[in-house]
């Protein structure tokens, strides 16, 4: 397909709320210095039920335009609803890139769109720019579980698609003053286009939602933490921090925790603010799940394990006595 | 239920080293094994069939001539044929050319094995880590998916598929034909037998070249037929810098991390 436009779309994911998800947002804020170099606008990409206040942070975050596509159909996401949404738009409008954020939903959806529209994706992006030489989209990515990182470009066929990575670019500044064009699409998926069923949602046990990926803090515990009870000052920490509780696969693995805590290649990939390991000794795959976090602090009794390699703060010791007193003084702090 | 496992032989990427002054990856003495995802997805199906004998769990993998030993492994474990295509004019592929090769296979398979009800694949390679050939393989045969699954249930022919979610878990309910693709579910899979290892050590590798699929489209294969193209490769640096925090005992190295994150204003 051609492009009809130099403007770049980032998909907007919504919560059955009708409100944005925070990457979407996330992808706005690098978009716009691509969208600018590529010499296009910046388009938001909103597709649900109910959908105006993720048009509005669309706005707010910086969408030049936003598309919109409401509709009941859309309320849960499917896979057919929303690759026959976005194809639409796609065809109708012609942009030249597309950023969609690397959830399991993004992760879905993205080989469906570039399938469809016979054209490259590039996955799990943790850097963009534009190459100069051809003003291409440059997708950077990890592969080999983080030990290599691949620039990708996407030359002769347009729209260049990427997921990206979520957590990995941080959200700008609402502007809520900001305006935007924002067109409304009427596009329906009739509910036999729809092959999936959705029967039932499982939540977690009681109060313990595992938001990974949109966390700020995560406090995170391996192999040294020694057993299910072992996640108890862990836990605490996390507590006073506001953070959410990740572990390592030997962890998961072990038993002591459930699968949905897990960060690393076949966990969850995570980049929040600050990261703390606890008795992690920092396996290839569980670096390549965090190492884009902003701050890592690591605590571990072994001097030479690998975590200390990307660590910020690399505490060598106990984490059973240091956890206990980094806790209080932190209560102390806040209080 | 007639079966499809799609199948990819792949370094150990625990094993994988960086040479320290090269900065390249060294991948001499990688030993190669089965996507543990795939694994995963066998398991899916070898479940299946273990509750409806009738079952048949075809297996698919691309790749050269070693991969056969991936697929012999996986013929004791569960999958009951096994085939490969290998053909130099399907080298340099990207996911989106793989995808549409194996889409061509799949049709090619379905003449001689009958149509298949579920597609599995891995949610995803741990060599590219992309993710997409599942999902691609989908709409290339027009197939309707569910990705990220934990557990498959054939409930009188009804598919209903657990799926890992954001907030927790999802059960998907999907007619087949279709495609599922498995993350890491709560159990590990099972292990050959002496028996099954020794049966699956004799089978015949049943083999694709391009020319078995007459109708696949030679633009739409290999190098040439990938839209995406790699333009360097680099070793991530390694981040430098950091402090080591270790003092005399445990509540002073504490208290000194607690003061420089304060200091720093971390916390």
């Amino acid at each position: 397909m051609e492009a009809k436009t130099k403007d770049l779309w980032v998909f907007i994911e919504t919560s059955e709320d009708g409100s944005a998800k925070n990457v979407g947002l996330e992808l706005l804020s690098t978009g716009r210095g691509l969208a600018d170099k590529q010499g296009g606008k910046l388009v938001g990409i909103v597709i649900g039920s109910s959908i105006d206040s993720a048009v509005k942070s669309a706005t707010a975050y910086g969408a030049d335009t936003v598309i919109a596509v409401d509709g009941s159909e859309y309320r849960h996401y499917t896979t057919d609803a929303y690759a026959k949404a976005i194809y639409t738009l796609v065809e109708k409008y012609g942009p030249t890139s597309i950023l969609i954020g690397a959830t399991n939903t993004g992760r879905d959806l993205g080989p469906r769109l570039s399938c469809r529209l016979r054209t490259g994706l590039t996955a799990d992006c943790t850097q963009l720019a534009i190459d100069e030489e051809s003003g291409n989209v440059a997708w950077t990515r990890p592969a080999f579980g983080g030990n290599l990182m691949a620039t990708i470009l996407c030359p002769d066929h347009r729209p260049q698609i990427g997921t990206v990575r979520p957590g990995v670019f941080k959200k700008g500044t609402p502007d809520e003053s900001r305006t935007a064009e924002v067109i409304k699409e009427d596009i329906h998926v009739a509910p036999e286009e729809i092959r999936t069923e959705l029967l039932e949602v499982i939540k977690e046990a009681a109060g313990e939602i595992v938001d990974l990926e949109g966390a700020e803090i995560i406090v995170s515990g391996g192999r040294g933490v020694g057993g299910p009870e072992g996640f108890k000052p862990i836990r605490e920490l996390a507590e006073v921090l506001g953070a959410t509780v990740g572990a390592s696969r030997a962890a998961v693995d072990a038993g002591w925790i459930a699968h949905s805590h897990q960060v690393g290649q076949t966990g969850k990939t995570v980049g929040p603010k600050i990261y703390i390991a606890c008795g992690i000794s920092g396996a290839i795959q569980h670096i390549a799940g965090m190492s884009s976090s902003k701050i890592i602090i690591a605590i571990n009794k072994d001097e030479t394990a690998p975590i200390f390699n990307v660590a910020d703060y690399g505490v060598v010791g106990d984490l059973f006595q240091i956890l206990p007193i980094l806790t209080e003084e932190i209560k102390k702090h806040k209080a | 239920m007639n079966m499809l496992v799609c199948i990819k032989q792949v370094p150990d990427t625990t094993e994988i080293r960086i040479d320290p002054v090269k900065n390249t990856l060294i991948r001499d003495g990688v030993p190669s094994i089965v996507n543990p995802f795939d694994a995963y997805a066998l398991e899916a199906a070898a479940r299946i069939k273990d509750k409806d004998p009738s079952s048949k769990v075809v297996l698919l993998s691309m790749g050269p001539d070693q991969a056969k030993n991936a697929l012999k492994e996986c013929l004791a474990v569960g999958g009951d044929k096994a085939y490969l295509v290998c053909d130099r004019a399907v080298a340099g592929s990207d996911t989106l050319a793989t995808s549409y090769i194996l889409s061509c296979a799949i049709k090619k398979l379905e003449e001689l094995e009958g149509k298949f009800d579920i597609i599995f694949c891995g949610k995803q390679a741990i060599d590219g880590d992309t993710a997409q050939v599942g999902p691609e393989i989908a709409e290339h045969l027009n197939l309707p998916q569910v990705t990220y699954a934990l557990e498959v249930f054939n409930e009188d022919g009804k598919i209903k598929v657990k799926k890992e979610a954001e907030e927790g878990c999802e059960v998907i309910g999907i007619k087949a034909p279709c495609v599922i693709t498995v993350t890491k579910p709560a159990f590990d899979p099972r292990y050959p037998t002496i028996k099954t290892k020794m049966a699956a050590n004799r089978a015949e590798i049943a083999m694709l070249c391009a020319d078995d699929m007459p109708s696949m489209d030679r633009e739409r294969i290999g190098l040439k037929g990938s839209p995406t193209k790699v333009k360097k490769t680099f070793t991530p640096p390694v981040k430098s810098g950091g402090v080591k925090i270790h003092e005399d005992d445990s509540a002073a190295t504490a208290k000194k991390l607690f003061d420089m994150l304060v200091a720093d204003g971390i916390i």
